[in-house]
């Protein structure tokens, strides 16, 4: 424990430096300025604004974008309480009850409500993934490559298990997106793979382009020929301090959502897009009054946006400790810290102390300035939504190109951005999740060359993933999934997934 | 029945049959001793079953039908700009590729005023230019001119 808080002097020592600060205050800025754009939530948020990192010290850069993702996080739920637009998939269930009070005139409260919540569920959150992560790493330098195989298929199954729809349309595009990993060249045998001729691809599809495409654009391309822009409601800003009443009402919730939305955050998937499901369903099922929500609960804003921010926070414990990224949204961080020299993972936090507390640290700061900053100017906030729809999305369009193409300054990035786009646009219609393909193509030479480098220690025995008792854990973990999954399949019944679904549903309707 | 899923499921069959075919160009290896054909051909045999598993029980969905495309020409407008933008950005440069872009974007798709589009759409050239590759010192690409 003494070692931690030493740990931590040091990390705010490198936080609290004019330079670094000045970078988390920005991070937090823009992405609050990009998460209050409709359909760019924190994924291409982070994606776009990467190469805005490109000229700086490694750790600065890894502060900015935390607070980029932070700050998208938050501005997420500013549009939907004002605008009943989720910024994000995880803001989804903060519209019903967001919107309802904006339209009872409580605007305001909500909003602050929101900040509070995502501000102590942050903090709180933070401090658990200090003392989590460095024993994980610890423990995770016993892994060799069959348990980072299992790890990898594990957490590929998770994200399938806990996707909004069916499994099994979950598995088609997690494997869809591993097909697109193999694009490339093959790491062990040198063989280009699948590029026909087109040199650039030899390092196989960026994960940069494939967001930006499926997340970002294929949003645009939905949503750019709507014939009635959504409107915004403008809360005063001497309503923004909510009643004695209010904050009695969201203490608990904002507690609960806090625990609920961290142990969902470790676990791999979609974490705070779950965690915020399962928190609003935890909040109805516990209130004295349930026929309140849909119509403006305070719990129903405070639950599910603390379980989304503290989710966000529990989903950097396996991306930091195990250098395993649970979802699209760590895999994108993952990526960025790569660019930038990083490679987490069990040794990081031993090789390079400055920055794993550093931005931890950076990570309080960053919840305080997002507290300080976003309540007093939702105003300024607010008016980027009064920019015209048909004016706002060409400019999005162009941000989307400048980020992608900027990466590794190529237009063949563009191109994957075009194709993933369009893919995503049809997908989306025909009613499929598209996280499973982002984390596929990270994921895909990951897993293979963790099960190539297995079978060379096994002399070709496939039994080395499951007798060495880690791994053979984790692939019986998902095993039992798959079936889980696949059940309702066979009985024909409705699963946890698909009530979440009906009952985000119904409360829509009300 | 023409669901969504059933036509989903159908192409993404005949996507990972395309993936096998082509995975014969590399050495396959054997089962203790993957080549680099191997993992693809095994990806593409979950997505054959996942996409046949989708066309039998994929009744369920809504139908293909029902789904509504009215964007479209907003959609294929936007992907057409994307196009034009990777053809053109290397070529005509960053400033003069954008400006064309979202002049289009605006005065063509959108209908506005020639005046605005004009405007808005060098502001956005420039300043984007200003901030990204003189600020921030990202490289962005020059055309003819050095413009």
């Amino acid at each position: 424990m003494v070692e931690t808080l030493q740990n931590l002097a040091l990390g705010f020592s490198i936080a609290l430096t004019p330079g670094v600060l000045f970078y988390a205050f920005a991070g937090c800025v823009v992405g609050t300025l990009v998460g209050v754009l409709p359909g760019i939530g924190p994924l291409a948020g982070i994606s776009l604004l990467l190469p805005a990192t490109f000229g700086l010290d490694a750790t600065r850069a890894i502060v900015m974008l935390a607070g980029i993702y932070y700050g998208a996080m938050y501005g997420g739920s500013t549009t939907s309480i004002l605008m009943r637009i989720p910024g994000e998939a995880a803001s989804v269930m903060t519209c019903i009850d967001g919107y309802a009070m904006a339209r009872k005139g409580r605007a305001g409260a909500a909003l602050a409500i929101a900040a509070v919540g995502s501000y102590v569920a942050g903090t709180v959150s933070v401090v658990a993934l200090m003392v989590l992560a460095p024993p994980l790493a610890s423990f995770a330098l016993r892994f060799g490559p069959p348990e980072y195989f299992a790890l990898l298929v594990l957490g590929l199954l998770v994200l399938a298990y806990m996707s909004g729809g069916s499994m099994l349309k979950a598995l088609a595009m997690a494997a869809l997106g591993l097909l697109g990993g193999m694009i490339g060249i093959d790491q062990m045998s040198g063989y280009f793979r699948f590029a026909y001729g087109v040199v650039e691809l030899g390092d196989g599809i960026g994960v940069v382009p494939v967001a930006v495409g499926l997340f970002g654009l294929a949003e645009i391309l939905a949503t750019a020929g709507l014939a009635t822009p959504p409107s915004v409601i403008k809360p005063k800003l001497r309503e923004l301090l909510p009643s004695r009443r209010e904050w009695s009402a969201s203490a608990w919730p904002i507690g609960r959502g806090t625990v609920l939305g961290f142990l969902i955050g470790i676990i791999p998937g979609s974490a705070h897009i779950i965690a915020s499901f399962v928190s609003y369903a935890v909040e109805r099922r516990l209130s004295a009054h349930p026929e309140e929500f849909g119509r403006g609960a305070v719990a129903g804003v405070a639950g599910p946006e603390s379980a989304n921010n503290s989710a966000t926070s529990g989903a950097f414990v396996p991306m930091l400790a195990l250098g395993v990224p649970s979802g699209p949204i760590p895999a994108v961080m993952l990526a960025a810290m790569m660019v930038h020299g990083v490679s987490p993972g069990p040794l990081l936090i031993k090789q390079q102390p400055e920055l794993f507390w550093g931005f931890i640290a950076s990570m309080y700061v960053g919840n305080v300035v997002l507290l300080v900053l976003n309540l007093p100017l939702v105003g300024v906030f607010v008016n980027l939504l009064r920019v015209p729809y048909p004016v706002l999305y060409p400019s999005i369009v162009v941000f989307c190109i400048l980020g992608v193409y900027a990466v590794n300054g190529s237009v063949v990035d563009v191109w994957i951005m075009l194709v993933m786009g369009a893919l995503g646009y049809v997908l989306r219609k025909l009613d499929f999740e598209t996280a499973p393909i982002v984390l596929g193509v990270i994921l895909a030479p990951m897993i293979e060359m963790a099960l190539r480098q297995s079978l060379a220690m096994s002399d070709g025995h496939y039994g080395i993933l499951v007798t060495r008792p880690i791994a053979g854990a984790l692939l019986a973990v998902g095993a039992v999934l798959v079936l889980l999954g696949l059940r309702p399949l066979v009985t024909r019944s409705l699963d946890w997934r698909a009530k979440l679904a009906l009952a985000g549903t119904k409360e829509e309707r009300l | 029945m023409l669901t969504t899923d059933r036509v989903a499921g159908a192409v993404l069959a005949l996507l990972a049959l395309v993936v096998v075919w082509e995975s014969r160009k590399l050495p396959l290896g054997s089962l203790s001793n993957p080549g680099p054909a191997y993992m693809p051909v095994v990806l593409a045999t979950l997505l054959l079953a996942c996409g046949v598993a989708l066309v039998i029980v994929g009744g369920r969905a809504g139908r293909l039908a029902a789904v509504d495309w009215s964007e479209w020409r907003h959609a294929v407008a936007i992907l057409a700009v994307c196009a034009f933008a990777a053809g053109a950005l290397e070529r005509l440069g960053y400033r003069a590729t954008i400006t064309l872009a979202l002049a289009f974007m605006l005065g063509v798709v959108e209908k506005r005023g020639v005046v605005f589009t004009v405007l808005f759409a060098l502001a956005l050239a420039l300043g984007s230019f200003l901030l990204f590759d003189t600020l921030l010192r990202v490289v962005l690409p020059r055309g003819p001119l050095g413009l």
